[in-house]
């Protein structure tokens, strides 16, 4: 059965649709996408007027980010997956340099070496990475046998590996788990065998003691604060606590817009970046925050549905990688919020206030773009 | 088969994708379904408890600091007062344009570079919601002038903090000593939950004395608060309860008049009354302002004051310890008569000296004073005779009289911080020095020298002790206090064991201090037409001569004796007993009681 018979999927696009040239598609957009972005977009700046202390100097330079990251969506649309399959290689390998970069002469940030000063901007190089390994992993595995087999799977693990195990070294525990959950979904949407698969999880859970052993203790304090976190109230714990406080006092309706008190009164640390959901879950209650979720939801679907309607392996693994990704750092960014993950201190895609993350977020849905409107003609 | 694998089978490769993004979808919806199931959880089974949580984090107990009560002296002249002060602080958060509003606030207010650079300083460590000072101590004109224009600067407010002040400065710290910043230390010693909002605590002297009467109870505000704990909404409060205001029974007057006759000399002089024990005039000098140790000092100027030499810090009125020198004589002379170890017939023949032994006791006057008998002594200070007496009394029955009259211990003055003075005994330097006691030290204990100590405080005591023919009271200096509800409470007078003996021999120990001022040792006080006086001089030796008398002009200022003076006044029915001593400056402590007697009794008519 051809997909677009499908009548789960016909619900979301018309199957005589594909084949018109809408303005939009010459203009290299996809309109559905670009809704739930736009939306997200909106949701997140209302929501952080109030984290911010109704701040507009603080706003304005979010909206100033998000021109700025909205231009390169736009930008990378145009340009035909066939050359994001050429760069591919150099884009990891460039990714991959910065990173050893970092460790050398990185700056200090936050104890720890994250960030890479390059004259005009600051920018953390594991975020390339969150585009750079689908795309390599996918230009890989294009014109291999699929389901991969083990040796080709050993090699994309050694692909993987190099930026994960670079990036945990920064020490960056978060975005190293992020990185290697990006390449495994990847490898998971190529058709990697379940047999192999549960093998590997096995392998990683003989190695994870020997992980804890080398942890920091910083990371180590949060993994069992997590576990607990009464164990140090106004310490490591204080986050968690304090979040859930926000989330449950938030209620059905919310407290209201601007009326939080936990994110106003400064009891809820990092409102505005990492902790920004709780900020949502206390003023808009659970209806607000399912419909975040909602939208969330919807811009993953859409990205699966763009990778399902992708014509070649390279795409499909790419947009199914990029959407996948998107889906994870929203899940553990919600999840340490609401105290089902530990603090890893990732921020909410497209909601939280910052630069670097919202910049790759947004490219790779240019990619998505770019894979869904540079469709060749196909007859049925 | 080998070939099938290397041959890539695109619609199959397609349906193995599509099977897998539809698992990925189903566990993308799990996922999103567990976060919901978990909200459902925080967000409505257990709302209630965290609403109340919620609650919890933003109402506090605030306490709130008592106004500390104020110290007067007797007539009401304030000695500590609680200042106002303000100063002008911006919250960058409400403030739109800071520049523009440091500009215009220019306008009316002086604004050094100095705060503005401060004041930036503070802004990028501070978070955008505190308040930040801007300037302190505004005068009461920027004070108004701002109130004025209050409407045009959102975000700028006045806080007004109360400090304690001492306007008399370095005159009265001996006596009231200061506040200081409150420490851990401190905080050992006071009741915990009281002091919540207290940020200043007695250090010295009355203030620290009677720190729980000033202090007042700490009052408390239940107030809804931010994580920083800034108040938000008031909810509740208990209002604090003011500490008690002071009057001391120092006359202020008298105590600038000791300052003013002590001038650059240092010493110090303590002024009694007799028959209550209330402490008209405590001075030390040199002194130094306690204004500076309220809100700290450049550490440069705490230096400059610990390492002078004339030791500033030092309250020599409770805490100098001086050989008592010639001022013991009129006790031990009592003490003689009571004893009946003399009589006021006793007579000896002083050639100048007493040999004890292979050594010398000189009399300071070569070639001593012919015939002494015990008024004589005591009028010219014939150390011979005094000798000779100590020799016949010995140290221990010494000890008694001395005793009886306050010295050795402290006179449980109410500041606290007294020295206590030694009298020697055997059992004492067998204890401290590991040697036996010999007659020669009975015999120089006799003129208040040898291991022999006072301090000032102990001195004007036992001299009201001698006004008073043996009625002793303990020396105070807090005279009454008014609580914040206006309730007054008197310090009574508290009443020592007096030194008894009889009519006859207290007569002739005050007729012979009395001589001491018409025509002995004491005549440099001069002779008042007003008010008659009884008195006793002495000179505490600073260098050791081993009973040889130098010339002390010739010795650095340093090694120079000090000059003692006792005195009351008038002799029937005193009015004032003063102690002197005058570092290293030798015959000065006379003519400076002189003046305070006068101020006293002519100037503020207690005659």
């Amino acid at each position: 059965m051809k997909l677009e018979q499908n009548p789960w999927f016909s619900i979301v696009t018309k199957p005589e649709q594909i084949n018109q040239q809408t303005l939009w598609q010459k203009m290299h957009v996809d309109v559905p996408l670009l809704f739930g972005i736009t939306l997200l977009t909106a949701i997140g700046l209302i929501i952080l007027y109030s984290a911010g202390g109704k701040d507009m100097h603080f706003l304005m330079r979010q909206v100033g980010r998000f021109a700025l990251a909205y231009g390169i969506m736009f930008g990378l649309a145009q340009v035909p997956p066939s050359s994001f399959y050429r760069w591919a290689p150099w884009i990891f390998g460039f990714g991959t340099i910065m990173l050893i970069a970092v460790l050398i002469i990185g700056d200090i940030g936050k104890g720890a070496q994250r960030w890479l000063d390059i004259g005009i901007i600051r920018f953390q190089p594991s975020e390339i990475l969150k585009v750079a390994i689908p795309m390599f992993i996918a230009w890989f595995l294009h014109d291999k046998v699929l389901p991969p087999s083990f040796s080709v799977i050993l090699i994309c693990a050694a692909i993987i590996g190099v930026p994960v195990l670079l990036t945990a070294k920064q020490p960056d525990l978060g975005t190293a788990l992020m990185l290697a959950f990006t390449g495994i979904s990847v490898l998971f949407l190529s058709g990697f065998s379940w047999r192999l698969m549960i093998l590997m999880a096995a392998a990683i859970g003989g190695v994870l003691p020997l992980v804890w052993s080398h942890m920091h203790d910083y990371q180590r304090q949060r993994v069992l604060t997590f576990l607990n976190p009464e164990r140090d109230p106004l310490g490591a714990g204080y986050h968690i606590i304090q979040s859930k406080i926000a989330i449950g006092s938030g209620g059905t309706f919310g407290k209201g817009w601007l009326n939080g008190t936990q994110s106003h009164l400064h009891f809820l640390p990092e409102h505005a970046t990492d902790f920004i959901f709780a900020v949502a879950g206390e003023e808009f209650g659970i209806i607000g925050a399912c419909i975040i979720l909602a939208v969330y939801l919807f811009i993953v679907l859409r990205g699966m549905y763009i990778a399902i309607r992708a014509q070649d392996t390279f795409t499909r693994l790419l947009a199914g990688g990029i959407s996948l990704t998107f889906f994870f750092s929203i899940f553990v960014n919600i999840g340490m919020v609401i105290g089902i993950l530990p603090v890893v201190g990732l921020p909410l895609p497209l909601i939280s206030y910052g630069g670097t993350s919202m910049l790759t977020v947004m490219a790779s849905f240019g990619i998505l773009m770019s894979i869904q409107t540079h469709r060749k003609l196909v007859s049925k | 088969m080998a070939k099938r694998f290397t041959l890539n089978n695109p619609d199959k490769e397609k349906r193995q994708f599509q099977r897998r993004a539809i698992i990925s979808v189903i566990i993308v919806l799990a996922l999103v379904a567990a976060v919901i199931f978990r909200l459902e959880y925080l967000q409505i089974q257990q709302h209630a408890r965290y609403t109340n949580l919620s609650q919890k984090n933003q109402q506090t107990v605030l306490p709130l600091a008592p106004t500390r009560g104020l110290i007067y002296d007797r007539n009401g002249v304030l000695l500590a007062s609680n200042t106002p002060v303000f100063s002008l602080e911006l919250i960058p958060h409400r403030v739109e344009d800071l520049k523009k509003t440091i500009a215009e606030l220019q306008t009316m207010i002086t604004i050094s570079d100095e705060d503005i650079e401060a004041f930036h300083k503070q802004l990028n460590q501070r978070h955008r919601y505190d308040a930040i000072p801007l300037k302190i101590k505004l005068n009461q004109e920027e004070v108004a002038r701002f109130y004025v224009n209050q409407s045009r600067f959102p975000g700028v407010v006045i806080r007004a903090q109360l400090i304690r002040t001492y306007p008399y400065a370095d005159a009265m710290v001996d006596v009231l000593g200061f506040v200081g910043r409150i420490n851990e230390r401190d905080l050992m010693h006071v009741n915990m939950t009281n002091y919540g909002a207290t940020n200043y605590i007695g250090k010295v002297g009355i203030e620290k004395f009677y720190e729980d009467e000033l202090h007042g109870i700490t009052g408390y505000e239940w107030v809804e608060t931010d994580a920083g704990g800034r108040t938000m909404r008031v909810l509740q409060n208990e209002p604090p309860i003011a500490g008690k205001d002071m009057y001391l029974t120092i006359d202020s007057g008298l105590q600038l008049e000791a300052k003013k006759a002590l001038g650059n000399e240092q010493g110090a002089i303590v002024a009694i009354q007799p028959q209550t024990g209330e402490v008209l005039a405590m001075v030390s000098n040199p002194t130094y302002d306690p204004n500076l140790f309220v809100n700290g000092m450049p550490s440069t100027i705490y230096t400059q004051l610990r390492n002078d030499p004339s030791q500033p810090l030092f309250n020599r009125a409770i805490r100098g310890q001086y050989p008592l020198a010639s001022t013991i004589k009129p006790f031990l002379a009592l003490g003689g008569l009571i004893t009946k170890t003399t009589t006021p017939e006793f007579r000896i023949k002083d050639p100048g000296y007493v040999k004890l032994y292979n050594h010398t006791y000189r009399d300071w006057r070569k070639g001593g004073h012919g015939i002494v008998n015990l008024n004589r002594a005591i009028v010219i200070s014939c150390d011979t005779y005094f000798y000779l007496l100590a020799m016949r009394m010995g140290i221990t029955r010494m000890g008694t009289i001395l005793r009886q009259f306050g010295f050795g211990e402290d006179t449980g003055l109410d500041i606290g911080e007294e020295l206590p003075g030694l009298i020697p005994s055997p059992k004492w330097k067998k204890r401290k020095m590991g040697q036996s006691w010999y007659l020669g030290d009975t015999l120089i204990s006799g003129i208040g020298q040898g291991y022999m100590l006072t301090t000032p405080i102990q001195l004007a005591v036992a001299t009201t002790g001698l006004a008073n023919r043996g009625a002793r009271y303990q020396p105070h200096l807090l005279k009454k206090t008014i609580s914040a509800k206006g309730t007054q409470t008197s310090t009574k007078p508290t009443t020592l064991s007096p030194v008894v003996a009889s009519k006859k021999n207290w007569g002739e120990i005050i007729r012979g201090m009395h001589g001491v001022m018409t025509h002995g040792t004491g005549r440099k006080f001069g002779f008042p037409k007003q008010y008659t006086v009884a008195g006793k001089t002495g000179t505490g030796q600073v260098f050791s001569t081993h009973g040889v008398k130098v010339d002390t002009k010739n010795l650095p200022k340093h090694l120079r004796d000090h000059s003692m003076f006792i005195a009351f006044a008038p002799v029937d029915n005193p009015k004032i007993a003063i102690a002197v001593v005058v570092e290293h400056s030798p015959g000065t402590a006379t003519k400076i009681a002189r003046d305070v007697i006068d101020y006293w009794l002519i100037r503020e008519k207690h005659l």
